[in-house]
C-alpha cells in the first residue's frame, strides 16, 4: 500500500501560507455569515474524491495538532497527513475535523466540546452535491440580519431534525462547513434552519 | 465617557509611533545597525533574547532587539508573537548534551576529570575594566589559538557520581511531555513542565531566586558538577520518512548543579541535581535555572518547602516576563470607568465618615 | 521500483541520513554553487512547496532523564518531486525556502544510483568537507582554552 501511495503523492497547495490564508479568510467570512456561498482556490492536485474546497478547508483548517477523521480512502488520507501533517483519528468522535465524501456522520456522534470549553468541538466538512442561494431553507441567527435562503442537494433525509438537535446543545455543538465544487457556505451552530 | 477618549488618541498615537520610528534610528549621521550586525556582535543579548522567546532563530530574535530598540524583554515578546504564526511540524528528539561538541566545559567539583576543564569563550577571569580600545573603531581581533584536540570523551559528571551510587538516577522514560504553548500551566506541576516553564523564564527572575535559595531561603548546598556549553544536533523523525534525520545544530548551555540531599525514608543520603538548559550561551541562566528546579524539588524529595524558591505555583506563576509585562504594563492602559467608580465610593465613604466624625 | 520512488517509511538509510544532515548544515548559497559545477538537474515539481514553521526542540531533565519541552525553533520543509517519480524531502533549520527546496531536489536526485557518485563527489563531501574544518577550528580553539593544572607537589 505505501510504495502506490508515494507513487502517486500528489501536490498540495501552491503557495502553502498565501493560499491557506485565503482560505482561511473564506471560512471566517462563511462562518461570519451563514449560509453565504464563498468560492476558494482549490488545490490543483487533490485527490478524489476530495471536492476542491474542501479539499482546501481541510490543508487549512488541519495540523498536527488536530485530529483529522475522513472517509475519502488511504490516498486521500495520505495527502492530508502529508501536506497539513495531521494525525488521522481512528473513529468519528475523536477528531477535531472530519470530511464527509460519502454517509453524513451522525452529529450527535462527533465532539461537541463541554459546558466549560465549547470550542473544543468538532467541525464537519460535508461534501454535498450543490448550493444555491435564494431558495431552499430559510435561516436565521446571528450573522444573518433576518433571513437568508440557502438550498442544499444531496443532504440525507434526516438532516434538519438531527441538526435541529445540535442547535439545541448550544453552547455545545458541532460547526458545519457545507462544500460543492469550489464552493463552500457554513452553518455554524447557532443558525436555525426553517423549511423552505 | 472612556470610548471618547481612546478614539481621540488616533492621531497621537500615529505620531508617538512616528517618533518612535525616529528615536529607534537615532543620529541619521550615524550608520544604522545591521541585523547581521546585531546577531554576530550582541550575540548574548540574541541568545537571552531566544531563551526567554521560546524560539531559536538567530535572525529574528536580532530582528526583534533592533525593532525594540535593545529592550530585550520587548524583544522576547515580538518573538514569542511571531512563532504563533508559524505550523508546527514536528517535536525533535530529545537533545544528546553527552553528545555536545564543546566550546566550554567547566566543573567546580572535580579538578582532573576526563575531558579536562575547558574554559572556552569566557568573561571569568576578566578583570570587568572598561576597556576603551573598543570605544575606539576597532579593528578584528587576530585569530585565537589552536591546539590540537584529542578526541576525548566528555563524560558528565553527574555520570561520575552516578557509577558510585552517590547521584540520585533520573526517572528515564519517554513519556509524551506535557506543553505549556498547547495546554495553560495546572498544579502540581510535574518537572518536565516546570523545566519548560524556567527554560522561557525571565533570567533576572531566576537569578534572584537561585540567590535567595544560596542566601537562606530554601536548603540549598549546591555545587556546580557542570556547565557544558557547545552545539548540539537537532534530529526530527518526519513521517514521510519514518526514520530520524538531521535539521541543522543549535548552541545550548547546560548546567548540572549537584546538591546534598540528607535522604528519606525510601532514599539513602545523596547527591540530587538541579538541572538548567538553555538556548544560547547563557550561563548565568542555566544556573539560576538548575538552583530553581532543585529548589522546587523539594516536595518531590519529601523535603519542607517553606522558601518562595520551592513554592511552584509562586516560581512558575511569575518567572515569565512576557505574562509579568502584560500584567503590569496593563495597568497604564485607560482605566477611566474603573476609577470613575473608585472615585465615587471614596468620595461617599469619606463624606460617611465625615458625617459620623461631626455627629 | 521501491528505489524510483525513494525510501518513505524504510529503514534507515545511513547514506541518505548523511547527506540530509550535511545539505541541512549548509547554506543555500554553498549548495547552489557546489550544484552549478553540473550538468543542470531535470526539471522538479514542488509536492509540498517550501514552508517555514516550527520544531519544539526538547532536552532530557538531567541531561539524561525523561524529555521535557525546552522551546521552538524555526525549521522550512519542502518537497519535490522529479519526472521519473522520485521524491525528495527537507526539513532544515531556520527559514531559507532555497536551502529547503535544494536540498530537497538534491535528496530525490541522490536517490539515483547514476547520478549519486557524480553528487556526493561534487556537493555532499565538499560540504561536508568544510563543515567538519568548522568543526575542527572549533574544538582546536576550544583545546588550546585547556587547563593545564600542574601539581604543586613539585614546586616544594
Amino acid at each position: 500500500m505505501m510504495p502506490a501511495m508515494r507513487a502517486t503523492l500528489a501536490a498540495g497547495f501552491a503557495e502553502p501560507v498565501l493560499d491557506a490564508q485565503a482560505c482561511f479568510r473564506a471560512a471566517l467570512e462563511a462562518m461570519a455569515r451563514p449560509g453565504r456561498v464563498q468560492r476558494v482556490a482549490a488545490p490543483p492536485e487533490a485527490p478524489p474524491p476530495l471536492g476542491g474546497a474542501a479539499a482546501a478547508l481541510l490543508l487549512t483548517l488541519a495540523d498536527a495538532d488536530t485530529p483529522v477523521w475522513l472517509d475519502a480512502g488511504p490516498e486521500a488520507e495520505a495527502w492530508a497527513r502529508f501536506h497539513a501533517g495531521c494525525p488521522i483519528a481512528a473513529a468519528p468522535g475523536e477528531a477535531a475535523f472530519l470530511l464527509a465524501a460519502g454517509p453524513m456522520p451522525p452529529l450527535a456522534s462527533l465532539a461537541a466540546g463541554s459546558e466549560e470549553e465549547p470550542h473544543r468541538s468538532a467541525t464537519l466538512i460535508l461534501q454535498v452535491a450543490a448550493l444555491a442561494e435564494g431558495e431552499g431553507w430559510r435561516l436565521s441567527g446571528p450573522g444573518i440580519e433576518r433571513e437568508h435562503r440557502l438550498r442544499v442537494e444531496g443532504l440525507p433525509p434526516g438532516f434538519a431534525a438531527d441538526w435541529a438537535a445540535n442547535q439545541a446543545r448550544f453552547p455545545q455543538g458541532v460547526d458545519l462547513f457545507l462544500c460543492a465544487g469550489d464552493r463552500l457556505a457554513a452553518l455554524p451552530r447557532t443558525t436555525h434552519l426553517a423549511a423552505g | 465617557m472612556a470610548y471618547v477618549a481612546v478614539k481621540g488618541g488616533e492621531r497621537a498615537i500615529e505620531a508617538a509611533h512616528a517618533w518612535l520610528a525616529r528615536e529607534r534610528r537615532g543620529d541619521p549621521g550615524l550608520p544604522a545597525l545591521t541585523v547581521g550586525q546585531i546577531e554576530q556582535q550582541l550575540g548574548l543579548a540574541v541568545d537571552r533574547v531566544m531563551a526567554e522567546g521560546a524560539c531559536h532563530d538567530r535572525g529574528l530574535a536580532a530582528l526583534a532587539i533592533k525593532q525594540a530598540r535593545g529592550d530585550l524583554i520587548e524583544a522576547a515578546f515580538l518573538l514569542r508573537a511571531y512563532r504563533t504564526t508559524l505550523p508546527r511540524f514536528a517535536a525533535s528528539l530529545p537533545l544528546d548534551t553527552g553528545a555536545m561538541r564543546i566550546r566550554r566545559r567547566i566543573s567546580a567539583t572535580y579538578k582532573d576529570l576526563p575531558g579536562g576543564q575547558v574554559l572556552g569563550p569566557t568573561f571569568d577571569y576578566t578583570h570587568r575594566l572598561l576597556d576603551f580600545a573598543l570605544a575606539a573603531e576597532d579593528e578584528a581581533p587576530p585569530p585565537p589559538p589552536e591546539a590540537s584536540a584529542e578526541a576525548e570523551r566528555m563524560p558528565r559528571v553527574t555520570g561520575i557520581l552516578a557509577q558510585e551510587g552517590l547521584m540520585q538516577g533520573e526517572v528515564a522514560g519517554e513519556a509524551e511531555p506535557p506543553d505549556l504553548t498547547r495546554e495553560p500551566l495546572a498544579f502540581p506541576a510535574e518537572r518536565p513542565l516546570r523545566l519548560q516553564s524556567l527554560a522561557r523564564g525571565d533570567e533576572g527572575f531566576l537569578l534572584a531566586l537561585g540567590y535567595s535559595t544560596q542566601r537562606g531561603y530554601g536548603n540549598a548546598h549546591p555545587f556546580v558538577g557542570e556547565i557544558r556549553m557547545g552545539e548540539v544536533t537537532v534530529e526530527i523523525v518526519p513521517p514521510e520518512l519514518g526514520f530520524a534525520i538531521e535539521i541543522g545544530e543549535i548552541t545550548v548551555t547546560e548546567c548540572q548543579m549537584v546538591n546534598q540531599f540528607a535522604g528519606s525514608k525510601t532514599e539513602p543520603p545523596q547527591f540530587t541535581r538541579g538541572y538548567g538548559l538553555t538556548f544560547g550561551h547563557a550561563e548565568r541562566k542555566a544556573m539560576a535555572m538548575a538552583l530553581v528546579d532543585r529548589a522546587l524539588r523539594a516536595r518531590e524529595l519529601g523535603e519542607e518547602a517553606t522558601a518562595p524558591a520551592e513554592s511552584e505555583e509562586f516560581v512558575l506563576y511569575h518567572c515569565d516576563n512576557v505574562e509579568a509585562t502584560g500584567f503590569v504594563e496593563h495597568l497604564k492602559l485607560p482605566h477611566y470607568v474603573d476609577f470613575q467608580s473608585e472615585l465615587e465610593k471614596i468620595r461617599q465613604l469619606r463624606a460617611t465618615a465625615l458625617r459620623e466624625a461631626a455627629e | 521500483m521501491s528505489d524510483a520512488t525513494g525510501s518513505e517509511g524504510a529503514a534507515p538509510d545511513p547514506a541518505r541520513r548523511r547527506w540530509m544532515g550535511v545539505l541541512a548544515r549548509a547554506s543555500a548559497a554553498e549548495i547552489a554553487e557546489r550544484l552549478a559545477a553540473l550538468p543542470p538537474p531535470p526539471p522538479h515539481r514542488r509536492l509540498r512547496a517550501p514552508e517555514t514553521g516550527l520544531v519544539m526542540a526538547r532536552g532530557r531533565q538531567g541531561g539524561d532523564g525523561a524529555p521535557f519541552n525546552l522551546g521552538e525553533m524555526t525549521v522550512t520543509r519542502c518537497s519535490v518531486a522529479l519526472p521519473d517519480g522520485r521524491i525528495g524531502h527537507a526539513y532544515v533549520a531556520g527559514r531559507d525556502r532555497r536551502q529547503a527546496e535544494l536540498a530537497a531536489l538534491l535528496d530525490a536526485l541522490l536517490q539515483d544510483a547514476d547520478r549519486r557518485p557524480a553528487l556526493l563527489a561534487a556537493v555532499i563531501e565538499p560540504l561536508a568537507a568544510a563543515q567538519a574544518a568548522r568543526a575542527a577550528q572549533q574544538a582546536a580553539r576550544a583545546a588550546a582554552t585547556r587547563v593545564q593544572f600542574f601539581t604543586m607537589a613539585t614546586m616544594r
